[in-house]
């Protein structure tokens, strides 16, 4: 993938300023329709899935408290990941977003919510809300574009470091919440100065405070409270969050990494009107095709481009809007991006390999004629960093 | 006699208080990062701990656009005094909404329920939902009772209350509590015709018995009652404690006949909105706890204005009495809309103000 501006193709040259704008008009009439007709409905749809969720998790750890027996740890780890996958998506992530403040019950607000998750809601809310859903996918300032530990556009500039990369994205997978956190606190960046940084030392105490209650309840009380089960709830506890780390990462990738999504330059959005960021946002990613359930499991973030659009608005109410949008699309010649899970996860991850090498290694060393041109390509791999070349400098300023 | 001083600390604990503590740490450790409550209120919303709610146990037609909704307050109620109201949080559309009330049933219910009378007004979002869509069953938030619109433990020797359409509520509250201690009462209602009277049978028949002398004023046919006509309904007003509730003007009148007459201490008001005179010249309006920032016009209040932004705005009676809808105004200019006074705040200045009488007189920041 290269910055839109770069493409031979510019996939939006072919818009007029005039098309632009009616596409913003567009997509605020489908915003304004939603709004309007966001009611009792919508909010009785939120409050089942929280209590089903709830429920749901009392269930699990109920039924793990006799984890010994197998059949008890298989249906008690299953309900729990399927539960914890459910508070950090369809009710953690969309409360976080403000998108049921309306309903103006201080329970269920984007200011007061906290979820089962090692990043707090605060620091979350900043960098996710703010920073990634305001830059989407703009090279140099989202840092969800390989959340700053790998390469994922052609633009940005390869070091040896991102050899590893499929390695540092499958950890990355496991350990997810943790990931985020990290990612939150922008670990890279704050850990050589955080002796002067009073801020970072205060948000790393909020992580490690949270960290440490959630460890406590799914590494001791549930496992002490199971008795002679105590340890296969544990493992039980272990999985899930697992489960649950793997599943996130997987749809999260699945939002912007796939082939097809596009990347903005910086200078690109400068002076961008709300119909420009509207196709930005259109063009920036990519969704998940499948049933109602996994919809319901990736938090209605398989509609990652409708929630891209318009991330305030209930989530039970993209599946509705999806084809309008689409429509806008077509009229407009426009690629909606979208693939089933398996494809885009596959996708992701090939990005994430081809990535890890310099750009067009692998055809360089495909077509070398002779067995030292070959290996002259992958000497240089290891070579001193090449200067800052065009279209580089982005990411190295 | 010597007596025994209990020293805080481990060993005063009772055994029980202790192991009770241990169950409910134990359950934060498990139910975080909510709290064991969130899970509680799935089963037991009522139970004493909870926060203050109740459910609708009936809902009782009074009159063609009145109903009297019977509510199941949760543990937490404290209990009122007769003439006081409550606030109460009822999800219209999805959207919770709130209003104040005045209590209709006698303080000492036995079976702890409450009562509100709602009138339902034309274009009213809550008051219609009340009086046409509230079903049994329903959960509704609420507030502790408050108000000051009461007899304040005494008896007086005569008592008047001038009451008109929805203002008969809190009289009623009074009269249900009271009604046996007060010796010589006059009510004077006024209603549009005699089948607009709410609480009508109920009203005439404590007037049969001679608990009350009952004036019922209808308007359609008599006209509204001024406050010459009231002193010649009730020739010894000056000798009566009295209480009013009802309409802007009606209230107006006769706070400036007691004035007048020079015993402006014997009256008691209860105004159920705010008489609002003017309007401010609107603005950006910063909620920047919330990070939400909206375009207020002059006339709607702030308190209005962020609730329709999805801001958690605090608030009580909505009409500028509680103060419990007040905020920090951080910078900026608000206007009082019942006076026009203007209030500014400086960059940095934590100046209070009532959100739900006060609208944006220019760009404002409010800290919620
Ligand atoms: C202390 C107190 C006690 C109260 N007790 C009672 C009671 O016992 N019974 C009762 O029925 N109401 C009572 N009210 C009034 C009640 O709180 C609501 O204001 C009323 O029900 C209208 O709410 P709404 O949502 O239906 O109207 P809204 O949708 O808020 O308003 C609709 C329209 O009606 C106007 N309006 C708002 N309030 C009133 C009003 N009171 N009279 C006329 N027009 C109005 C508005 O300006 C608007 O144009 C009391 C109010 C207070 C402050
Ligand atoms: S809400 Fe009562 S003073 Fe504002």
């Amino acid at each position: 993938m290269t910055t839109i501006q770069k493409k031979p193709e510019n996939p939006i040259a072919h818009l007029s300023r005039q098309d632009i704008e009616d596409i913003g008009e567009q997509l605020d009439a489908i915003r304004a329709s939603v709004i309007d007709s966001r009611g009792e409905e919508d909010a009785a749809y939120i409050r089942k899935v929280i209590d089903a969720q709830r429920s749901l998790e009392l269930a699990s750890r109920a039924v793990l408290l006799a984890s010994l027996f197998p059949p008890a740890w298989l249906a008690g780890t299953a309900g729990l990941s399927v539960a914890k996958i459910l508070e950090n998506m369809e009710i953690g992530h969309n409360v976080m977003h403000g998108q049921w403040d309306w309903m103006r019950d201080p329970k269920i607000h984007s200011t007061s919510w906290e979820w089962d998750n090692a990043s707090p809601a605060e620091l979350w809310k900043h960098s996710h809300n703010e920073l990634h859903h305001t830059y989407t996918n703009v090279v140099g300032k989202d840092n969800d574009l390989g959340y700053g530990i790998m390469r994922v556009d052609e633009e940005q500039r390869w070091m040896p470091f991102y050899l590893g990369q499929p390695l540092w994205n499958l950890i990355n997978a496991c350990f997810f919440e943790y990931g985020i956190a990290a990612y939150d606190l922008e670990l890279g960046k704050n850990w050589s100065t955080r002796k002067e940084n009073p801020e970072f030392q205060r948000q790393a105490a909020e992580v490690l405070k949270k960290i440490r209650a959630q460890a406590t309840k799914d590494y001791l009380v549930h496992p002490v409270l199971s008795g002679i089960s105590a340890p296969t709830t544990l493992a039980a506890n272990l999985t899930a969050n697992l489960v649950r780390n793997l599943w996130t990462h997987s749809v999260i990738i699945c939002g912007h990494f796939p082939e097809g999504v596009e990347t903005f330059e910086k200078a690109s959005i400068e002076g961008e009107t709300r119909g420009d960021w509207y196709v930005r946002q259109m063009l920036g990613a990519a969704n998940i095709t499948g049933s109602p359930f996994m919809h319901l499991m990736t938090g209605n973030l398989s509609f990652q481009i409708e929630h891209h659009l318009f991330p305030d608005l209930p989530s039970n109410r993209y599946a509705e809007i999806a084809p309008q949008v689409r429509a806008i699309f077509d009229r407009y010649d426009l690629r909606y991006a979208e693939g089933s899970l398996p494809r885009q996860v596959a996708s992701a991850w090939k990005k994430v390999v081809r990535l890890s090498l310099p750009n067009n290694f692998l055809k360089r060393a495909a077509s070398a004629r002779t067995p030292a041109a070959a290996v002259a390509t992958v000497t240089e791999l290891f070579a001193p960093a090449p200067r800052v070349g065009r279209g580089e400098e982005r990411q190295a300023a | 006699m010597p007596t025994t001083v209990l020293r805080p600390g481990r060993t005063s604990r009772a055994p029980l208080t202790a192991l009770r503590e241990g169950a409910v740490k134990l359950a934060e450790l498990v139910a975080t990062p909510l709290v064991p409550a969130d899970y509680l209120d799935m089963v037991s919303p009522l139970r004493a701990s909870a926060d203050l709610c109740g459910r609708i146990v009936e809902v009782r037609r009074e009159t063609a656009d009145a109903a009297t909704v019977v509510l199941e307050p949760s543990g937490a109620w404290r209990g009122h005094e007769p003439g006081q109201y409550v606030r109460i949080g009822v999800d219209v559309d999805g959207v919770r909404l709130w209003r104040a009330y005045s209590l209709t049933s006698p303080a000492d219910a036995r079976d702890g329920r409450i009562k509100i009378t709602v009138k339902a007004i034309p274009d009213g979002v809550v008051s219609n939902h009340l009086v046409r869509h509230a079903r049994p069953g329903t959960i509704v938030q609420l507030d502790q009772a408050q108000g000051d619109f009461t007899l304040r433990g005494t008896a007086p020797a005569k008592a008047l209350f001038v009451t008109a359409g929805s203002g008969i509520t809190p009289v009623m509250g009074m009269l249900r509590s009271h009604g046996a201690r007060l010796e010589d009462v006059v009510l004077v209602h006024s209603a549009p015709t005699p089948r607009d009277v709410i609480f009508g049978a109920e009203l005439r028949g404590l007037a049969s018995t001679g608990r009350i002398r009952l004036v019922e004023q209808h308007t359609d046919s008599g006209g509204m009652l001024d406050a010459a006509g009231l002193a010649e309904l009730v020739p010894d007003l000056a000798e009566r404690e009295t209480w009013a509730c009802g309409p802007a003007g009606m209230l107006d009148a006769i706070e400036q006949h007691f004035a007048d007459h020079g015993f402006p201490e014997r009256l008691h008001t209860e105004r159920f909105r705010a008489a609002v005179t003017v309007a401010g010249d609107g603005g950006t309006v910063t909620f920047s706890g919330a990070s939400t920032t909206v375009e207020a016009d002059g006339a709607s209040t702030l308190l209005d204005v962020g609730e329709a932004a999805g801001v958690l705005m605090p608030s009580g009676c909505r009409m500028g009495i509680c103060f419990g809808c007040v905020a920090p105004l951080r910078e900026g200019t608000v206007r009082d809309l019942r006076t026009g006074e203007l209030t500014t705040a400086a960059p940095g200045d934590d100046v209070r103000i009532q959100t739900c009488i006060s609208a944006a007189a220019g760009a404002c920041d409010i800290d919620l």
